[in-house]
């Protein structure tokens, strides 16, 4: 009986159930959004790192693994091809740009080895210093085909000669030594990937490694992906708080004003009700299931919205940013916006159980 | 009728607080209604009749005085036992109806059952009880779509589904014309005839107040 009261109430003013809906909708979706834009970023870094084919990689001593700007020098591959055992291949490449946007210097001879070669799907590997492949994603999304130009890359115009299929390196790969050139890292490389004749002996050439190159950082695969988290970022878990905050608010803001407006509005039904006998607790509870209600429908609705969001970043927006969905976060946001709700539900509760039930009968 | 009253007032007083203005709506009232009687309570504005309604229908509690209601003795409830003795004791028919607007006839009477935690299907001896007030048929429409008349049916079958000690009219024909009018109040007779429902009918009109077994008339808080 309760629910159908409830029920009833918000189908009773539809616009204002609505648009309850659609603002809770917005809060959840827009921590989704960054939840997912933040994950799928750090995923793709991570299943693009894990591409690669490679057991181990190093990195400049006081790198991080967002911060990709620290270069060594290119000489300690030969270094280690020559004075590691049980090192299959290792090669070493240039990262430029910064975490959203950025290009890859390759030797593809020495790639090739290690990773078995990039997997075309039109054209082929670089025949002249100013050439570039790009991934089959970034092929599309900028609607390039193999024998045109591209401009704009590290200020230059390039020839596109290969499409390979993504998942991988950077979604750019220029030859590394026209790269170090025009970035003045002549000599330099951002990373190296070693390949090993027996990945089993992983944490062992790791060990012997971090002896021979000390300060640098030395790390299996898996261990490197692991370190693509959320938690990688500077500021960015803080940014991630800052919107759930901002959605509490708006969740807390937009109940309340449509609680304290129903509120008043069922005054003289309030009294009626409490005239029937209805306990404070009683009218109560009706408001906090409409909250509940508008919250939940809300949630829904904002789940949905962020497979649009999702549609929009990933497949028309022609940028590198790619929103997963996180599954786990339904259920935070969904809560998020569920307590913002009721939070703002308190105020307008409070007051229809103090009513008075002879002035609410009288209330016009 | 049975000899002990179902609500027994002695010196029944009640003042309002207005600012720093006290306001005396009652000031010492002496009234018995018998079980199964129909009584109509009449006076000018500011008499203290709707005060008189309040106290007895336990939404306000008395100053002083005595005031017991089929057994229970009013004075000195606190909110919840005054709003838990309303569920099952007193049932009330208002000038402007109250139903809620957003459910049913049907719905409205059941909300009724369901804040007094009386669930289950409704007593089949009430289908005759919605017979006799005319509603069959009108159940599965909301407010929107009744007349006045029906609505003002929908609240007296609303305010007596719990079978309560008494029925508390507060003007039930205020709002209606003179065929509707005519209509409740026969309707009102009748559940005091048929069902031995007693009622206390508060009342302008003195047409409608001859439907009772008897007119108190009530005068600056007090009974004339």
């Amino acid at each position: 009986m309760i629910n159908k009261l409830v029920v009833e109430n918000l189908k009773h003013r539809p616009l204002r159930t609505l648009l309850s809906i659609v603002a809770i909708s917005i809060q959840v979706t827009m921590v989704l959004t960054l939840v997912g834009i933040s994950t799928g970023m750090m995923d793709e870094q991570a299943r693009r790192a894990r591409g690669v084919g490679a057991d181990i990689i190093i990195r400049a001593p006081s790198s991080s693994v967002i911060n990709t700007s620290l270069n060594m020098p290119a000489g300690v591959v030969g270094f280690i091809a020559k004075n590691v055992p049980h090192v299959a291949a290792a090669t070493g490449v240039l990262h430029h740009g910064d975490l959203l946007s950025y290009v890859t210097g390759v030797d593809l001879a020495e790639f090739d080895k290690l990773n078995g070669g990039f997997r075309f799907v039109a054209g082929g590997p670089f025949q002249g210093p100013d050439d570039v492949l790009v991934d089959s994603y970034y092929a599309a999304q900028h609607k390039y085909h193999v024998g045109e130009t591209v401009n704009g890359i590290v200020n230059r115009s390039w020839r596109l000669v290969g499409i390979y299929e993504p998942g991988m390196l950077a979604r750019l790969v220029l030859p590394l030594k026209t790269l170090q050139e025009i970035t003045a890292n002549t000599g330099k490389v951002t990373f190296i990937y070693v390949k090993l004749d027996d990945p089993a002996r992983t944490d062992e050439v790791i060990a012997e490694l971090k002896q021979k190159l000390k300060d640098y950082h030395i790390s299996s695969m898996q261990e490197y992906t692991e370190l693509f988290s959320v938690n990688s970022i500077p500021m960015l878990q803080e940014f991630i708080y800052v919107v759930i905050a901002v959605g509490v608010l708006v969740g807390f803001l937009v109940v309340f004003l449509s609680m304290y407006t129903a509120v008043l509005e069922r005054t003289r039904e309030i009294g009626v009700l409490k005239a029937l006998g209805a306990s404070p607790g009683y009218v109560v509870n009706i408001l906090l299931r409409e909250t509940v209600l508008l919250a939940v429908a809300g949630s829904l609705l904002g789940i949905a919205l962020s497979y649009a969001t999702r549609f929009a970043i990933n497949d028309v927006i022609h940028g590198s940013l790619i929103q997963a969905i996180v599954y786990i976060w339904w259920l935070i946001a969904s809560a998020i916006a569920i307590v913002g709700a009721m939070l703002g539900a308190i105020y307008p509760g409070l007051k229809a159980a103090r009513q008075d039930a002879i002035e609410a009968l009288a209330y016009e | 009728m049975s000899d002990s009253p179902i609500i027994s007032i002695r010196d029944l007083r009640k003042v309002y607080h207005a600012g720093e203005v006290e306001v005396h709506a009652l000031r010492g009232v002496n009234l018995d209604v018998q079980r199964g009687e129909f009584v109509s309570i009449v006076g000018p504005s500011g008499s203290g009749k709707s005060t008189l309604f309040h106290i007895v229908g336990g939404l306000t509690p008395p100053t002083a005085g005595s005031i017991k209601l089929a057994g229970h003795d009013l004075l000195g409830l606190t909110d919840a036992e005054r709003t838990e003795l309303r569920k099952t004791t007193v049932g009330f028919v208002f000038q402007k109806y109250n139903l809620l607007p957003t459910l049913t006839a049907r719905d409205n009477i059941e909300i009724a059952r369901h804040i007094a935690h009386q669930n289950g299907p409704l007593d089949p001896k009430f289908a005759e009880v919605l017979k006799l007030l005319g509603l069959t048929g009108r159940l599965e429409h909301k407010p929107r779509a009744l007349s006045g008349g029906e609505q003002q049916r929908v609240a007296i079958a609303r305010a007596i589904v719990n079978h309560p000690a008494i029925l508390l009219a507060d003007e039930p024909t205020g709002n209606l014309d003179t065929e509707n009018s005519t209509a409740v109040l026969g309707l009102l007779r009748d559940l005091n005839q048929r069902l031995g429902q007693t009622i206390l009918m508060i009342t302008h009109n003195p047409e409608a107040a001859a439907y009772g077994h008897r007119t108190v008339r009530m005068r600056d808080g007090r009974i004339e």
